[in-house]
Order: C-alpha cells, then structure tokens, then sequence
C-alpha cells in the first residue's frame, strides 16, 4: 500500500478528480444536479450535425486508414531496397501535431492554394473545396488530411505486429499450396489480430475526438462533436454543456472500446 | 510421390561472401528417405529451403519428378513439410490445422474429412482435433505438425530437425513412429538434421555435408563405417572417431604412438615408393581391445578416464601422448592408472591423408 501510494495520490489528483469534477459539471446547473445540459446540447442546431459527420468520417476513413496501413506495412515487410527510409517517411504524420497539419492541407485546400494553383495550370476552372455550399469536397478535404495524418499510427502498430509474427507461419502456409491471398487472409491476419485491435481502439478513440484538423480547414462549416465542445466552451461560454458533450464523447469511446474486444475475442486463448 | 534432382545449386545469402550451398548436387530417388547430415552452418538447411522454394539459389537446379521448380514459389511445387519450430497454426484448431492444405487443394469436404480422420488416427491426435495448439504439449503440436504434412500426398516430403525440440525420451519414441509412418507412406524424403544418431536409425543414404559441400553422400552404415574423410569421421559416432597420428615406415611398419605394429598392403607399397608416408589414424573406440600389456601385437596405454555408460564402459586412454576414447563391455573391470595393451581390429582401421584428411583406400 505505502509503495504505491505515490501512484494512487497522481491518478488521484491528475485523473480520478478532473473526472469527478468534470462529470459532476456535465450535471451541475444552479439548482443541484439537472439533466438540462444535456437537453441543451441536444437541441442545438450544430449537435445533430455534428453527430452525423463525426460518424460518418469515422466509417469512411477508418477502412481506408486500415487497408493503407497494412498495404504498407506487408510493402515494408516483403523488405525491398530502403524500406527502412520508407518505414520512417511514413511515420513522419505521427511527430506532426493535428493543428499544423489542418494548417498544411489548408494551404493545399484553399481557395488560392496549391490544388488550385496546379488545376489553373493545366487550363481547369479553380474550385473552392472548402466551401460551406459544397458539402462533398469539404468532407473530401477533411478526410484526405486525416488520412494522411493519422494513417501512421495503425502503419507503426501493424509493423511492430507483423515484425512479432515469425516468419515460418507464412512460410508454411505457402509450402502447403497458399497464395499471397490465401496467406494473407487464413495466416497473417489472424495471426495479426491483437495489433489490429489496439489499433482500432485506438484509431477509433481517436477519431471521435478529431478537431484541430477539421477546425483548421473548414472552421465550423463542418461540425465535429469535439468541436462542438471547443465551441460550448469558448464560444459559448458554457463549462457545463461543453462538459455533457465531452462526457458523451466519452461514452461513446468506452462502449466502442469493448464492443471491439467482445467482437475481435481471440478464441485460441480460451483456457483449456 | 517423385525423385528429386539437384544439379550445381549455388546460394550466398545477401550480406555474406560465403556459399551457404557451393555447387551442391544431390539425386534423390522415388520413395527414397534422404537424409542430411552436418553441424550448424553447413548448408543443409539453406539446401532444404530451397528445394521447399522458401529460397532461391543463385546458380543451378532443382527439378521434381522431372519438372523444373528451381525458382517456382513454394505452392507450386506440390510438397509438404514439417518445420523445426512446428509453425502449427496458433489460430486454427487442430483439425483445421492438418485441413490447412487440402482446403488450400481445394479437396471435396468429404475425402477431407476422411483424411484428417486417417492422420489423426494415425498419430493419436484424435481426442485433440478440437483443441487449439495452445492447449497442446509440445509432443502434441509436432505431431499435429506431422499429420498436416502426411495428409498431403505431396510428391515430396521435407523435413527441417523436426525432431530438435523435443526431450530426448520423446524424440526416441518418436523417431521409431516416424520412420512407420514414412515406410507406410513410401514418400521421398529429404530430412536435415544435425543428430547423426537420427541421421544414421531413419535414412535410406545419408549426405554428410560440410561448408555449404556434400562430404559423403552414401548408405548410413557406409559413411558411418568408411568415412570418406576426417570430418565426417569425427562427426558421425558417439564418441567420434579417434585419429591418431602415424607413419608408415619404407619397410612397410605402421608406427603409431612410438610403436610400431604392420601396416596394410596397399599403404606398405605406397610408403616404399616414397620412402616414408605420414598418415591420420583412425579407428572408432568399439573397435579397440582390452589387453594385458605386453600382449604381441598390442600398444602400450595407460587408462586415464573410466566411465561406465551402463550398456558399454568408455575409456580415455593416453597412448603414447595421445588421448583416444575406447569403448569396452560393461563387464571389463578396470580402474583409472591401469596400464594395459591396446589391440586395434585391423579391418575397421582407416587411414586419412595428413594433408588432404581424405580417406586413403586400396
């Protein structure tokens, strides 16, 4: 008890009390505790819409961040000539934080930016991808910069998965008649389950809490759920809905969280 | 099932200047059980993997059953193998585990079903199918890993030390029901191991190999008996062979240790010509008897070392500087300091050139 008592006063104070006091604020109005805040939040205009992008990002990127990340993981893998070059390029979006990176794509994005200056180059009409009137291209914008900056995360968990993962699994599935398809779908996969659960977790936590990107590109033309925090809190300047959202966030992350890991249980380790 | 040619197989792997394989060739015939035989580092793994297809050489060729599958991928080659550390599939049940190529064959549900039945049976995983590898001990898993390559019917059979990482009361039982299982089968066989014991109870001919080269290639009891040179001597036979330095005088004596004892005919006449030949000894230590001193036609030795084995009692004796290892019946009292007289049983002595260390014959 006395040697970890250091480590339960930290979590105590860093972690169980912000937690208390910020569920307790989710709650809190001038009369006691009240469900209004989340009344509130759910009446807003911006809540609904807010919702749906966040959802519907997270149902498109995640599958293509996925596919990429094991394309380029099994491309490090099969080790052509500077995959280790390629490993660190490609982990690069991991060291660059989500507002500088919002930041990059909007010089490629905007109105005068380099998507722009490149069509206007070859003879094509300029076209203003961030606008709020053009819904499609917005979404596109946001989604090609998460891709690209998120991407990395489940490319470094995969490798480090794949690099756990001895060879002769593979090397057996191909003398007993695999191919590169049957090998990846009946070993490398399976056998690569505990990573990809991480990262999805992970990914997908992630994902409910995207923001800076969004926020850099399109302001608040398209609403993520985060935002709307950023939003009821600055803006709005109202502690207690900013902290109902955040609460839901929460939720939300923690059910996903275990859905995953009920859905993706391994049955191999079941005890005997 | 099918023969195996290799002609010439060359191979360096990258970031290394020396030949894992140097011009190896090697003809296996149908239905035959080949084993190869060396020390870590010899080549004989990188030759297997490459037959498997998991490597390609960089010079030379392989063909099976008269097809030339040098640098076909390993699922088109129609083999099977059983791997040193098992590589059973931890995700799929046992079952599902020896199905794994017949599903990839694409065989009907039914003539799979009753093969896996046929290889469970055969290696008493019956009660386990249902199991995954997990739960199984490591007897278990190489079995499993056994059944998965039988149920094939693949025109080759490779096996990579599938012995190596079992206990040694297992690998002996084990190793008994392999050779069954192979004999019931009638597969070839190419087998690398690194335990000569193993090399010598399961082959049908053995190929001794040494940096990246077959040393010996021949019937087991050959090479054990007749090593074509020192290194495969000393590495086949537990104790290994002793070699002793020697010469055979002009006048056709061999002397050995400061005493001299007849040389054989064909070294007498070779040694005339020359006038003098120096030569390696070589004689196993079964082969050695027990004497009285002073017995004609006995070496004198002092025995350092009595250890007694059980089935058989191992001597360390000094022959006149030299230490050899003589094996005697477990009957024959004798204590360390003992001096006695060596007979040597002249048609099992060998002789090695001192230059080359290749065995010298008639």
């Amino acid at each position: 008890m006395l040697l970890i008592a250091p480590s339960i006063v930290f979590m105590t104070l860093l972690f169980g009390w912000p937690m208390v006091s910020g569920i307790l604020q989710a709650f809190g109005g001038p009369e006691g505790l009240t469900t209004a805040n989340f009344t509130r939040m759910a009446q807003d205009p911006y809540f609904w819409a807010s919702v749906g992008n966040t959802l519907l990002l997270i149902v498109v990127m995640i599958p293509i961040q996925f596919v990429l990340a094991l394309a380029m993981a099994l491309l490090i893998r099969a080790k052509p000539r500077g995959s280790s070059v390629y490993f660190y390029i490609w982990a690069i979006p991991l060291a660059v934080s989500d507002l500088a990176a919002g930041l990059v794509w909007l010089t490629v994005f905007t109105d005068r930016g380099y998507l722009n200056s490149v069509l206007a180059s070859v003879g094509l009409e300029p076209f203003s991808w961030l606008a709020y009137d053009n819904y499609a291209s917005m979404f596109m914008a946001v989604l090609i910069a998460e891709v690209w900056r998120a991407t990395s995360l489940v490319f470094v968990i995969v490798v480090a998965g794949l690099q756990s993962i001895p060879k002769d699994y593979e090397e057996a599935a191909g003398v007993f008649g695999a191919g590169f398809w049957d090998r990846l779908w009946h070993v490398t996969l399976p056998l690569l389950r505990p990573s990809l659960q991480t990262a999805l977790i992970l990914r997908t936590i992630l994902a409910f809490q995207t923001f800076a990107v969004a926020l850099a590109l399109t302001g608040q033309n398209f609403p993520l759920v985060v935002g709307e925090t950023y939003r009821w809190y600055t803006g709005l300047q109202d502690a207690n809905v900013a902290s109902a959202l955040a609460l839901v966030v929460m939720a939300v992350s923690m059910v996903t969280a275990v859905g995953y890991l009920k859905l993706l249980k391994d049955q191999s380790e079941a005890p005997r | 099932m099918a023969d195996i040619s290799i002609k010439g197989l060359k191979k360096t792997y990258p970031g290394s200047t020396e030949l894992a394989t140097n011009n190896v060739s090697l003809d296996v015939a149908e239905g035959e059980f080949m084993v190869l035989l060396g020390p870590s580092g010899c080549g004989k793994t990188t030759l297997l993997r490459m037959v498997a297809g998991l490597d390609f050489p960089d010079e030379g060729s392989i063909s099976i059953g008269g097809r030339d599958v040098t640098y076909l991928p390993p699922q088109d080659r129609n083999l099977s193998m059983v791997f040193q550390s098992y590589a059973v599939f931890p995700h799929r049940k046992v079952r599902t585990n020896i199905a794994f190529g017949l599903v990839m064959k694409k065989v009907p549900r039914e003539e799979l079903e009753k093969k896996v039945a046929w290889a469970a049976d055969l290696l008493q995983l019956t009660p386990y199918l249902d199991r995954y590898p997990a739960q199984l001990s490591g007897g278990q898993r190489q079995r499993v890993a056994v059944a998965r390559a039988i149920v094939m019917d693949a025109d080759v059979l490779l096996m990579d030390e599938p012995l190596s990482n079992l206990d040694a009361l297992l690998r002996l039982d084990f190793r008994a029901e392999l050779k069954k299982i192979v004999q019931q089968l009638g597969s070839t066989t190419l087998y690398v191991t690194h335990d000569q014991v193993e090399a010598m109870s399961l082959s049908d001919r053995v190929a001794v190999m040494k940096k990246g080269q077959i040393a010996q290639l021949g019937h087991p009891i050959t090479v054990y008996e007749e090593p074509a040179d020192r290194f495969v001597g000393g590495f086949i036979g537990s104790p290994p062979m002793n070699f002793l330095e020697g010469r055979v005088t002009q006048q056709g004596a061999l002397e050995v240790a400061g005493q001299s004892t007849e040389a054989p005919e064909f070294l007498a006449r070779s040694a005339a010509r020359s006038g003098g030949l120096p030569v390696m000894v070589g004689i196993r230590a079964e082969n050695i008897y027990l004497e009285d001193r002073g017995t004609p036609g006995t070496l004198d030795a002092t025995v350092e070392v009595v250890e007694p084995l059980g089935h058989a009692t191992l001597l360390t004796v000094d022959l006149g500087g030299q230490t050899i290892k003589v094996q005697v019946a477990s009957t024959v009292r004798v204590s360390s300091g003992e001096k006695v007289g060596l007979r040597f049983d002249q048609a099992a002595i060998r002789f090695f050139d001192t230059e080359t260390q290749l065995g010298l014959t008639a």
